[in-house]
């Protein structure tokens, strides 16, 4: 059984077909990527897996269970964690904080602890900063804790984004164009920290990625979607001789 | 020949350089040391002050720090310049910076206690100030109590309009929801010959059933406030303004027309519960509890929730949950204040909960600072003193304090001290450079 599965899945929005008949598998520990053109429905696939809409048909599995009717908070909380496109950080908490809310469904303290202060909070509080703060040790940013993130450089951003994704324990890690926007330099230290992540956590991790050098070298299964369905699923290698996504990027061949 | 000419300071330049040189000394000063300076003028406040300001000109002493004395006698001000400076300014500064020594060191030994001794005896101190301010007249005892109450209305409005960035209008109804069955269930219980007819119980357990009957009114202003929160938050934006205005006016309205409890005409003969300490120990219980839960991982769930409501989904924040459990606990504390006002002022009608009121507690809450604690505080307890000081300007008064705000706004949108974290343990830390270094060493 797969860990994370979505059987036929479809979605209308208004008389639009954004995503046709989507499936996916995927293994624990797996590396999967998902490219495609602007506009294909790359990250509307990741919003309907992730319950932020839910689909016109088709169901989604984690684990055996059948997540396609939970909440998003839900959905975050049974292991699938996960960063935006466009950061979507929170303007006035510190990169601490930041990485401390992805546990709010872990604090068991109730709102009894929150109202009094009780031990018990304090302890959870205590626990959660740990945990915390080994997180930003692993994407490099431990110094930047108390920092508020607005004023952070781009790139260490997207590092409280991707220690966000992770303090929520995800099974499965999706992660929303991870490089957007960097520069070359900025593109292989991420790249290093998604390999030190898997490395080290070894989730399965579900990409969705603009520049084949990341996809290429990251991933061992590829998807491409054009118009809203997979026209091609492969390894790295297939996925790059493959006549339909040659197409789908660089257009169709014209003999003159 | 060549000069090196260095421009001469302005005079706003060499102004602010003589302040921050006077200033610089009660850097050092820790919060004792502020109490203590404050204890000590409160007390020659107590022992002298009646002779001097009759030396002065005056027939007793200003109430609100010469502000009403000066503005509806204008020749006295040079009187109550003196009196002000000989009574607080000049006692406060001397004992202030000549005891830092010495309190800093009882600083450092308290904070090496458990963080509730010292906060005890903080509040102790804090207590007797303003018990012996108050004990000049009965005037200062009822502006200390509203100030009080603001602070908690202020507090808990502060918890939707800034920690949650919603747009809440109905706290006023709330306080009357809360004002409305504090006073039924004291009038019922504890005090005959009214149109509730004879007293249930003996009136002597009253100040102790009292705490009973406030929380009962935050419950019921917490059930008010599951009326307005469902309809309203199923989205964002201004509904729920306008269905909480529309709800200020529905209790307005209903206590209006209901006859058992006076109609337009409202409650009065309250019991006098609530007295300075215990408003005192309710506000100071307010504030706590406030604090502890927009410092906690789930109060901050709140300020996710305003800056990305589907970030804080996505990282396992239940929205619904938080926004809910935000809204309600702010309306009980509402109602809390509400229940206390009514025992203050011991006469309430629906006029005292309407759209004036709103406009004061946003006032407070604006002027103060959004999210945060401190700003509450100071924004509360500003506007109050700065009303009743204002009284003898009459309507002019509808004139000034509006001005001001509206400078606020201009030069601090967020208000005087927003987003920054009441850090009570930190208040109480020694401030001399010593245990600055001894801080930093165990950190």
């Amino acid at each position: 059984m797969p860990l994370l599965e979505v059987r036929n899945m479809t979605h209308y929005f208004g008389g639009l077909r954004a995503v046709n008949n989507y499936n996916l598998a995927v293994e624990p520990g797996q590396v999967r990527g998902l490219i495609g053109p602007n506009g294909a429905g790359k990250t509307t696939i990741f919003n309907l897996i992730t319950g932020v809409y839910h689909p016109t048909e088709g169901k989604i599995f984690l684990e055996g269970e059948n997540i396609t009717k939970l909440e998003t908070n839900q959905i975050a909380d049974r292991g699938l964690g996960r960063t935006f496109q466009n950061l979507r950080l929170w303007r006035y908490l510190s990169v601490l904080d930041h990485v401390k809310m992805a546990r709010y469904s872990k604090l068991t303290y109730g709102l009894t602890g929150a109202f009094f202060g009780t031990p018990k909070r304090v302890r959870e509080e205590k626990a959660t900063d740990a945990l915390a703060m080994e997180l930003l040790e692993l994407v490099g940013i431990p110094h930047l804790a108390d920092q508020i993130v607005t004023n952070l450089p781009y790139g260490a951003q997207r590092r409280v984004e991707l220690a966000r994704a992770l303090a929520t324990e995800p099974k499965v890690l999706f992660l929303d164009e991870p490089t957007a926007g960097m520069n070359p330099e900025e593109l292989i230290q991420m790249m290093d920290i998604v390999r030190r992540v898997h490395r080290e956590i070894g989730m399965a991790i579900f990409l969705i990625e603009h520049r084949m050098k990341v996809v290429m070298e990251l991933c061992e299964m590829i998807q491409t979607l054009n118009f809203g369905e997979v026209i091609a699923e492969g390894t790295p290698e297939e996925i790059r001789n493959d006549p339909q996504v040659i197409e789908a990027y660089l257009g169709k061949e014209v003999v003159i | 020949m060549t000069t090196i000419s260095t421009p001469l300071p302005t005079t706003r330049q060499r102004i602010r350089t003589t302040l921050s040189r006077l200033w610089r000394p009660y850097r050092s000063v820790p919060l004792l040391g502020w109490l203590l300076a404050a204890l000590v003028s409160v007390g020659l406040e107590q022992l002298v002050g009646l002779p001097l300001a009759r030396t002065l000109g005056m027939s007793k002493i200003p109430a609100l720090f010469g502000a009403d004395v000066a503005l509806s006698k204008p020749a006295l001000i040079p009187g109550v310049v003196l009196f002000l400076s000989l009574i607080y300014i000049l006692p406060i500064g001397i004992v202030a910076r000549f005891t830092a020594p010495f309190t800093n060191k009882v600083a450092a030994k308290l904070v090496s206690y458990p963080l509730i001794i010292t906060a005890v005896i903080h509040l102790l101190l804090i207590y007797a100030v303003l018990a012996i301010w108050c004990d000049i007249s009965d005037y200062r005892v009822l502006v200390a109590r509203l100030a009080m109450i603001a602070i908690i209305l202020t507090l808990s409005l502060n918890v939707v309009n800034g920690y949650m960035g919603e747009f809440s209008c109905s706290h006023p109804g709330f306080m009357a929801l809360g004002a409305y069955v504090a006073s039924v269930f004291t009038l019922v219980l504890f005090v005959s010959e009214n149109q509730f007819g004879e007293a249930l119980l003996p009136p002597g357990l009253g100040p102790f059933i009292f705490p009973l009957t406030l929380i009962l009114g935050g419950v019921v202003a917490a059930v008010g406030a599951l009326l307005v929160a469902i309809p309203s938050f199923r989205t964002r934006g201004d509904y729920l303004a306008i269905i909480s205005l529309a709800f200020m006016f529905i209790v307005k309205s209903m206590f209006e027309n209901l006859e058992i409890v006076g109609g337009a005409r409202g409650i009065s003969n309250q019991p006098n519960y609530a007295s300075l300490p215990v408003v005192f120990v309710w506000t100071v219980l307010a504030i706590w509890i406030i604090n502890n839960f927009v410092r906690s991982t789930m109060g901050k769930a709140l300020n996710a929730v305003r800056d990305g409501e589907l970030a804080a989904n996505a990282m396992t924040v239940d929205t619904r949950k938080t926004k809910m459990a935000a809204f309600l606990f702010a309306a009980f504390w509402a109602g809390v204040a509400g229940g206390l006002f009514a025992h203050v002022l011991r006469y309430i009608n629906p006029d005292s909960f309407g759209i004036r009121k709103l406009a004061e507690v946003l006032a407070m809450v604006y002027f103060g600072g959004l999210n945060s604690v401190t700003g509450s505080i100071v924004g509360a307890v500003g506007l109050t003193l700065i009303s009743e000081a204002l009284r003898p300007l009459e309507i002019y008064k509808w004139i000034i304090i509006p001005m001001m705000l509206i400078l606020i706004m201009i030069f601090r949108p967020t208000g005087l001290i927003a987003f920054t974290e009441f850090n009570v343990e930190r208040l109480f830390h020694p401030k001399d450079k010593a245990s600055e270094g001894a801080e930093d060493a165990t950190a």
